[in-house]
């Protein structure tokens, strides 16, 4: 069956300064694909490559076409839902309105998907005229997948959901992760640098290093060969 | 000064002016009326500064076209006038035709120059629409002096031995009115929250699917109907004659409307406008050095004032620089 | 590398003397009409060399630089027409005030940035035809003031010796140390002003010499007129200044020249060509400004550096050019 997401050769450059050297990895519809690296690998970039956000060369097919050099409002109307680095919150607008936007490009009612979201994070039914910018961080992000829910995406890209949060809330948002991936059939293309959780709920993983895939293989197969483990991840 | 008492010193003094002028208008009949006319005239500048507030919150762009734009959409007016509409059908009209105005000209002149330039080349783009549409009056009505039918027939209120005219009532009621409507926009509608969003954030909001260069092309159309309001406002009003450098004084004024409230404060601009309205026709009224000529310069000097004490303005946030 | 450099000066010094040669014989060829035309074009040449200043080096915006025009060329008109002054003597007169205008306008200037500077001196450009039509006993009110008349040679001779004097007063001020401090601030103000250059000084400064220049392109052109009254300073002319610089080219010397013909001469040779109605010309002036600016957003000085490989020195000796910021902060 023909991945969900592929990516062929794929380079990018901010300016003068390349950042991807020729990134080649496939998403299964229904899996979850764990992007893990260093800083500075690229990882960040490849999800900006995916969704338009950075100029890119190179192929990138999404359920059978090709992605020519579109911005990110077309790819997010095509069932892609990035939840950048930092969260993409809006600080300034509440709670209620971010959960909106994630909605804005349907028509008809979003009441059906706001109950959906609400029995992934009930809380946020009593928040919803705070203003975003108040919420903790663990908030803010679980705030950001929310509304990447309210976009009924059929792809999720999340880059770095565990930066700058306690351990106990990194669970629970990758439980969460999980949940969606198993409960909605979300394909997940996750950026990480907390390895260990990624491995421990996706499926496959790929592992770049200064822009290009340095290693790819199953999770499992990641997460327990300790010399691979200890060469590309550090632990 | 002692840190907690900072955020009270703008509703402190909004505060005070608001009691000086309710005790004045008691004491005086004069004071009332000018105050009343004041407004009239505040109302006008408010609406231009919350068109030059539109933009500025979404691009960081000065209009610096604004006025002329409004001046444009305003000899519209007059001329739908001329062919037999009514007053307020022709006002409804001109309306959609600033709106599509508006969005033309983001298109054809400011997005081109965007792409590939910084701000000030965008400025000196809004400034070569300044000096085109304003050249488009002239050269398609020519420089003379035109009269403007008023809006509201001319009549007036009595009310406690003061006299209202009806004109600035109407006037302060529809400024009031678009300023409303804007927000209720912005507030409740589907687009309006996707403007917000752009404006906030772009890279987000077009995350989410929100075609932000669209939508900036809307604030543009939005900001050309508030213009095209306060013109015809303006031009209504006896001490305004409809020529074709009409808002380049309102427009200064518009200018610190918008500079007193701050210049991404659209609350700030309506009532820096409405302030400015009232106090530049109280001291014309009272001052008796202070001639007509004189209230430009006036504006100029509060522009300053305020921005010395508070250099982004009454209701702006202090921005803090990351070094 | 020397040997390049050598060359290319010796080509660069010929252009400059071919220019300066074209320029000299001109005024006998040309009608009285096209002398007092290119005698402008002087004009605008100090005038925008004074906002390059302030707005290409420092980076500070400046919309407002007629009214700077306008506080010479009173101020030459009052001095001649009221107390009997020589024109020239007027001149370093001139100068003075301007600079003192300009130190008045730049002390406050300090405290904002981009957007509040430019609508502010936006609003002094039209703020101050207003007062000299307020206080009319001293600048004669909107009628204005009549002034002696020169000859059109020795007139366009006095608007070009100037020029070339200012010309070579900024090369000097702006290659030295005072020009990569100015430039240093415009890049950024807080590495500047951590390496102790003294931010207020030099913006002050900048500001100075600036409005000094106008001022002196004022007295000129009032002479060239010999009237002057509010309306000659309107926001036109400082609309004009600005688009002036920014199509010559922010920083550069000689993108200057390019700008002030720009400016003085394309409106009016659009209305004598009969292309276009006299009527008409603004429009069709505004979009040729909207248009070169999507084209050539850096202004002519792209085009110049690449002709004849021009070295617009002091462009050069810096790399990335950074362009005036307007947030509100």
């Amino acid at each position: 069956m023909a991945p969900l997401l592929a990516l062929r050769d794929v380079h990018a450059r901010y300016g003068q300064v390349r950042a991807l050297h020729g990134v080649t990895l496939e998403v299964d519809e229904g899996q979850i694909v764990a992007l893990l690296g260093a800083n500075g690998a690229g990882k960040t970039t490849t999800l900006r490559a995916v969704s338009g956000m950075v100029r890119r060369e190179g192929e990138v097919t999404y359920d059978g076409k090709a992605l020519t050099r579109e911005g990110p409002e077309h790819v997010a109307r095509l069932g892609i839902a990035h939840v950048p680095e930092g969260r993409g919150t809006f600080s300034e607008l509440t709670v209620w309105e971010n959960l909106r936007l994630g909605a804005i490009t349907r028509r008809g009612s979003i009441d059906g998907d706001l109950k959906r979201v609400l029995t992934f994070f009930p809380w946020l039914e009593k928040r919803k005229s705070q203003q975003a910018g108040t919420l903790s961080g663990g908030e803010q992000q679980m705030l950001a997948i929310a509304r990447a829910m309210m976009q009924r995406p059929r792809m999720l890209l999340i880059d770095e959901p565990s930066l700058g949060l306690a351990p106990l809330v990194v669970s629970e948002i990758f439980r969460i992760l999980h949940d969606l991936n198993e409960h909605e059939g979300t394909t997940v293309l996750l950026v990480e640098q907390n390895a260990r959780n990624s491995l421990a709920i996706s499926n496959h993983a790929y592992v770049l290093e200064t822009g290009r895939v340095a290693y790819s293989g199953t999770s499992d197969e990641l997460a327990q060969h300790e010399a691979i483990r200890r060469s590309y991840l550090g632990y | 000064m002692p840190v907690n008492l900072r955020p009270w010193i703008v509703p402190a003094l909004l505060a005070g002016v608001v009691i000086f002028l309710l005790v004045g208008s008691i004491e005086s009949a004069l004071f009332a009326q000018q105050t009343v006319s004041g407004l009239a005239n505040g109302g006008i500048y408010a609406s231009l500064g919350l068109a030059l507030v539109l933009i500025y919150r979404a691009t960081q762009v000065i209009n610096f076209a604004q006025g002329a734009i409004a001046t444009f959409t305003t000899y519209v007016a007059w001329q739908f006038m001329q062919w037999g509409l009514g007053y307020w059908g022709a006002f409804v009209v001109t309306l959609f035709v600033a709106f599509a105005g508006g969005i033309a000209i983001q298109l054809v002149a400011i997005r081109p120059v965007e792409r590939r330039g910084n701000v000030l080349t965008v400025v000196i783009a809004s400034i070569g629409v300044l000096i085109a549409v304003e050249g488009a009056v002239g050269w398609i009505w020519g420089p003379e002096i035109r009269f403007m039918p008023s809006a509201f027939p001319v009549r007036t209120y009595h009310v406690g031995g003061v006299a209202f005219s009806l004109q600035d009532l109407g006037t302060i009621g529809v400024s009031i009115a678009s300023v409303v409507v804007l927000w209720a926009l912005f507030q409740f509608t589907k687009l309006g929250l996707a403007m917000r969003a752009a404006a906030l954030r772009p890279n987000a909001a077009r995350l989410v699917g929100v075609r932000v260069s669209w939508m900036l092309s809307l604030g543009w159309g939005l900001a050309a109907v508030l213009g095209a309001i306060a013109g015809m406002m303006a031009a209504a009003s006896p001490s305004v004659l409809l020529q074709p450098n009409m808002m380049d004084g309102v427009l200064i004024y518009a200018f610190a409307a918008a500079v007193l409230g701050g210049l991404e404060s659209p609350a700030g601009a309506v009532i820096g406008g409405l302030a400015i309205g009232a106090m530049l026709n109280l001291l014309s009224s009272y001052v008796s050095w202070v001639t007509p000529q004189l209230l430009l310069p006036a504006a100029f000097v509060v522009m300053l004032i305020v921005l010395l004490v508070k250099p982004s303005g009454l209701f702006g946030r202090t921005r803090v620089k990351r070094v | 590398m020397k040997a390049v450099a050598l060359k290319l000066q010796w080509f660069e010094l010929g252009l400059i003397a071919a220019a300066a040669i074209v320029v000299a014989v001109m005024p006998f060829v040309l009608s009285n009409y096209n002398r007092s035309q290119g005698a402008t074009v002087a004009v605008f040449v100090i005038a925008i060399l004074g906002l390059n200043v302030v707005t290409g080096y420092t980076g500070q915006i400046s919309i407002g630089h007629g009214a700077f025009m306008a506080i010479g060329g009173y101020t030459t008109a009052i001095l001649t027409h009221n107390h009997g002054w020589n024109d020239i003597a007027t001149l370093p007169m001139a100068l003075v005030i301007g600079f003192g205008a300009g130190v008045i306008v730049g002390l406050p200037a300090l405290r904002f940035h981009g957007a509040y500077l430019a609508l502010l001196t936006f609003a002094l450009a039209l703020a101050v035809p207003q007062i000299a039509k307020n206080y009319s006993n001293f600048t004669g009110g909107t009628e204005g003031l009549a002034l002696p008349t020169h000859s059109g040679l020795w007139l366009y001779g006095l608007a070009w010796a100037t020029a070339a004097v200012i010309f070579v007063l900024t090369w000097l001020l702006l290659r030295g140390r005072t020009g990569r401090a100015f430039r240093a601030v415009r890049d950024s103000e807080i590495a500047a002003a951590s390496s102790g250059i003294g931010l207020a000084l030099h913006k002050t400064f900048a500001f100075g010499v600036s409005a000094a220049f106008a001022s002196v392109a004022g007295s000129i052109y009032v002479l060239i007129n010999n009237f002057v009254n509010p309306d000659v300073f309107g926001l036109t002319l400082s609309l004009y200044i600005l688009i002036g610089a920014v199509v010559g080219g922010l920083g550069s010397l000689w993108g200057v020249v390019v700008g002030a013909a720009f400016v003085q001469l394309l409106p009016i040779g659009l209305t004598s060509s009969n292309a276009v109605s006299s009527e008409a010309v603004p429009v069709v002036f505004g979009a040729i400004v909207i248009f070169v600016m999507a084209v050539m957003p850096q202004g002519s000085a792209v085009i110049l550096g690449g002709l004849a490989g021009l070295p617009n020195r002091i462009r050069r000796s810096h790399s990335s050019y950074q362009p005036p910021r307007m947030e509100a902060r």
